[in-house]
């Protein structure tokens, strides 16, 4: 059953991915009618939208994408929303579904330690090479 | 027939760069002067082979001669004609050969200006012969654009609709410029290695700036076009090809500085070495990211494994190479300058430090999901949280210190009266903060301290300007391009901290209030282009019930392409954008709009261009000195302001 449902999720996406490799066309998102009308709920489904990758788009969020993927995300999110699930939570169920992929903001895990540590390796190693060459250069100088 | 002409001064042009290649490395020695000669005029001759090659190509894109597969697949004869030229470079194959052509302009520039000693020049035209022989042979080999096709095809494919624009007409020229700038940079260190020979920084600092000036230019056409093209309000994406134009730019700031010091006081001699490699390096990565097909995007118009595989080799030989001749050849040179630690060098140093971190944390970004993904099949997105988190905090810190150096001197100087004459552009921070936080709504910590740091940039630039009457253009140079990154700042925390936005269905004669803007729908009509038909919106900007100015958002349609649109309006008033872009047909000529008002948006490319007037105010005083530079006037001691 499960893996049932999995290969029809990859097979719409596939086909979502395809149409929309063929034509990376920035037509609009068009969420007109898929607003809260509370603003502070709109804006935590919008920052939610940002936070989320659009997978058949060239880097851009579900927030600023016109593909229908998109939209469809942007719909299941407010759907959470309105059935009282947390941030957390729809996070949660879309990773469970397409992978730590669809977050703009990509996890801290192991596999990704080097990622966030390395510009402050490399600032860190840096300033220690700059330290050692003033103080060498400083020496000379006295 | 023409086809076969630009094929057969494609390959004099290969035969051309080869005897560069072999006679500018034999004048390296110190008498082989006829080798030197050959070199010059070979540079010179693939300049006119390759011109004639590109000359070819566009004469058959702009008289559409379909029986050149290129012009087939990429072109169309409704196109209008300014389309018909950039479709030469708006494709892998005619880009490959644009990179090839500005990669022959340097190189003639590089033998015409004969900067610095023979033998360096000899070796850097040896250098730069050996890049021209690989790319030409990856032209014919693997991305010919003159290949037939029979029969011809009636009409052509057309070009994507995204790319007929005229700021992405002139970005890829722009951006390829700057790529291959470095190259000059990178031949001269290269030859530098070889010979031994000092003054290099000197020889090179014009084509470093010329490179600079130009990857500026290039990535603010391209942000500016992704703001009014792609119809979300955003500038930059952190999408991996901007990321892959961005690493070139720190690396060639960073050596701009790193190099000042090096010809200056004789700092840093290897470590300038390394940056110009690096440089260039990362200009290759950065061509092998978008033409590999490695990211997919509306930038990888080439998806063909070999090409990406011979592109992969090309780099590894020529980073490989640069990298060993600096190992076996950098430990000769002699280092050690003296300086105290206060002074200008230092500065300059943890300059390099801070854009080395910023430029290793997009390096990262762009290449770990990658690396992840063939490494353990784990699929991760880096997207602009990531660098939120990283890049901005080290960049920030940079920008802090950036006002300091220009006010210390060289060798050894006194920070407390540096510090001191920089009252005035704290109190200017100061005020920027406040202004933020009494006025601006909603406040914001990040936009308070971006003001602050705007002020601080821009007062500083200023005082620099006052203080320093007769300085050199060298001075002002500096002042305009840190006052332009204060300038931008501005305009990115403007942008991003207050902008709106609105989403709305409207109907005929129906009245929109956007922020400060009252707009009224006047209905879409029918529209036809050149090679495309529109839904023009008529949206009128009220000012009471007189009418300020008419918007145009379309939708456009091209029938060759198959393709959907869109096109922007924005209303500007040099402060703030109104930007609107048209949504679908909601029926009964009601239709979808996306409104966004962005305070300072024109800030961020403005600042672009006043950093590439700081490059050319440097490059004019470059070339006007002819003699050698005097020596550095003492520490400048600047006094407290009154």
């Amino acid at each position: 059953m499960k893996s049932g449902r999995g290969l029809k999720a990859a097979t719409v996406f596939l086909l979502l991915a395809m149409t929309s490799a063929a034509q990376i066309v920035p037509v609009l998102a068009a969420p007109a009618g898929e607003t809260f009308s509370d603003p502070a709920t709109e804006a935590r489904a919008r920052n939610l939208q940002r936070q989320l990758r659009c997978l058949v788009c060239a880097g851009e969020s579900i927030d600023d994408s016109g593909s229908d993927f998109a939209g469809d995300i942007r719909r299941l999110v407010r759907q959470q929303i309105v059935d009282g699930k947390s941030d957390s939570q729809i996070e949660d169920f879309l990773v469970a579904r397409y992978g730590d992929v669809i977050l703009m903001k990509p996890p801290v895990q192991p596999d990704t330690w080097l990622l966030w540590l390395a510009p402050f390796l490399v600032l860190g190693v840096g300033g220690a090479v700059a330290w050692v060459t003033v103080k060498k250069a400083a020496s000379r100088e006295a | 027939m023409i086809g076969e002409l630009g094929q057969l001064a494609l390959c004099f042009a290969l035969a051309l760069s080869l005897v560069m290649a072999v006679s500018g490395l034999m004048g390296a020695r110190a008498t082989a002067l006829a080798a030197r000669k050959t070199a010059t005029s070979s540079a010179l001759g693939m300049l006119v082979f390759v011109g004639l090659a590109f000359g070819t190509l566009t004469y058959a894109f702009v008289t559409s001669d379909f029986s050149v597969m290129d012009v087939a697949n990429n072109s169309h004869t409704l196109k209008p004609l300014v389309y018909k030229i950039s479709g030469v470079w708006a494709n892998h194959e005619g880009s490959m050969l644009l990179w090839v052509l500005v990669l022959a302009v340097y190189s003639g520039l590089v033998a015409v200006l004969q900067r610095g000693g023979e033998r360096l020049t000899s070796a850097a035209l040896g250098v730069q012969g050996l890049l021209a022989s690989a790319f030409i042979l990856f032209i014919l080999f693997t991305s010919n654009p003159f290949l037939r096709l029979d029969p011809a095809p009636f009409e052509g494919a057309g070009l994507n609709p995204l790319l007929q624009d005229p700021g992405l007409a002139m970005h890829p020229p722009m951006l390829y410029a700057g790529y291959v700038g470095l190259s000059a940079a990178f031949s001269y260190a290269a030859a530098a290695l070889m010979v031994g020979e000092e003054g290099w920084a000197r020889a090179a600092r014009p084509f470093m700036l010329i490179a600079w000036i130009a990857l500026t230019c290039g990535i603010a056409l391209g942000s500016w076009w992704a703001y009014y093209e792609l119809g979300w309000g955003g500038f930059w994406a952190w999408d991996p090809v901007e990321n892959a134009s961005l690493m070139p730019w720190l690396i060639a700031t960073a050596l701009l500085h790193s190099a000042l010091a090096t010809e200056k006081s004789g700092a840093f001699r290897t470590w300038t070495l390394l940056l110009a490699i690096a440089g260039f390096s990362l200009s290759l990565i950065g061509t092998f990211l978008v033409r590999s097909g490695v990211l997919s995007s509306v930038h990888a118009f080439a998806s063909d494994p070999t090409r990406g595989f011979f592109i992969m080799v090309l780099i590894a030989l020529a980073i490989g190479g640069a990298l060993a001749l600096f190992a076996v050849r950098a430990p000769t040179l002699q280092g050690g300058a003296a300086f105290s630690s206060i002074s200008r060098e230092t500065t300059l140093l943890l300059n390099n430090v801070f854009l080395v971190a910023a430029c290793a944390c997009v390096f990262v970004g762009t290449l770990y999901p990658l690396v992840l993904d063939a490494l353990n099949g784990t699929k991760i997105s880096v997207g602009p949280p990531y660098f939120a988190l990283t890049f901005a905090p080290i960049f920030f810190a940079l920008l802090l210190l950036v006002p300091i150096g220009p006010r210390l001197g060289w060798k050894r100087a006194d920070l407390k009266a540096a510090w001191q004459a920089l009252y005035p552009a704290l109190g200017l921070a100061a005020v920027a903060a406040l202004v933020v936080l009494a006025i601006v709504s909603p406040r914001g910590v990040a936009a308070t301290g971006a003001f602050a740091v705007a002020g601080w940039l821009i007062g500083a630039s200023i005082l620099d300007v006052r203080k320093r009457k007769g300085a050199r253009a060298s001075a002002f140079a500096a002042a305009l391009a840190h006052a332009g990154l204060g300038i931008t700042l501005m305009g990115v925390a403007g942008t991003t901290a207050w902008r709106s936005e609105a989403l709305t269905v409207v109907a005929p004669g129906q009245k929109t209030v956007v922020g400060p803007y009252t707009l009224r729908f006047d209905g879409v009509t029918r529209e036809k282009g050149p090679n495309y038909i529109a839904d023009r919106a008529h949206i009128a900007l009220m000012d009471g019930d007189k009418v300020q100015a008419m918007l145009l958002p379309e939708h456009r349609f091209y029938p060759a392409e198959g393709q959907d649109m869109n096109d922007t309006a924005i209303h500007t008033t040099g402060w703030r954008d109104l930007y609107l872009a048209l949504g679908d047909d909601r029926g009964g000529g009601r239709f979808a709009l996306r409104a966004y008002v962005s305070p300072l948006a024109p800030l961020i490319w403005l600042g672009g261009l006043v950093m590439a007037l700081g490059g050319f105010l440097s490059l004019w005083g470059r070339l006007r000195m002819k003699e050698p530079a005097p020596q550095p006037a003492a520490p400048v001691m600047a006094q407290a302001a009154e």
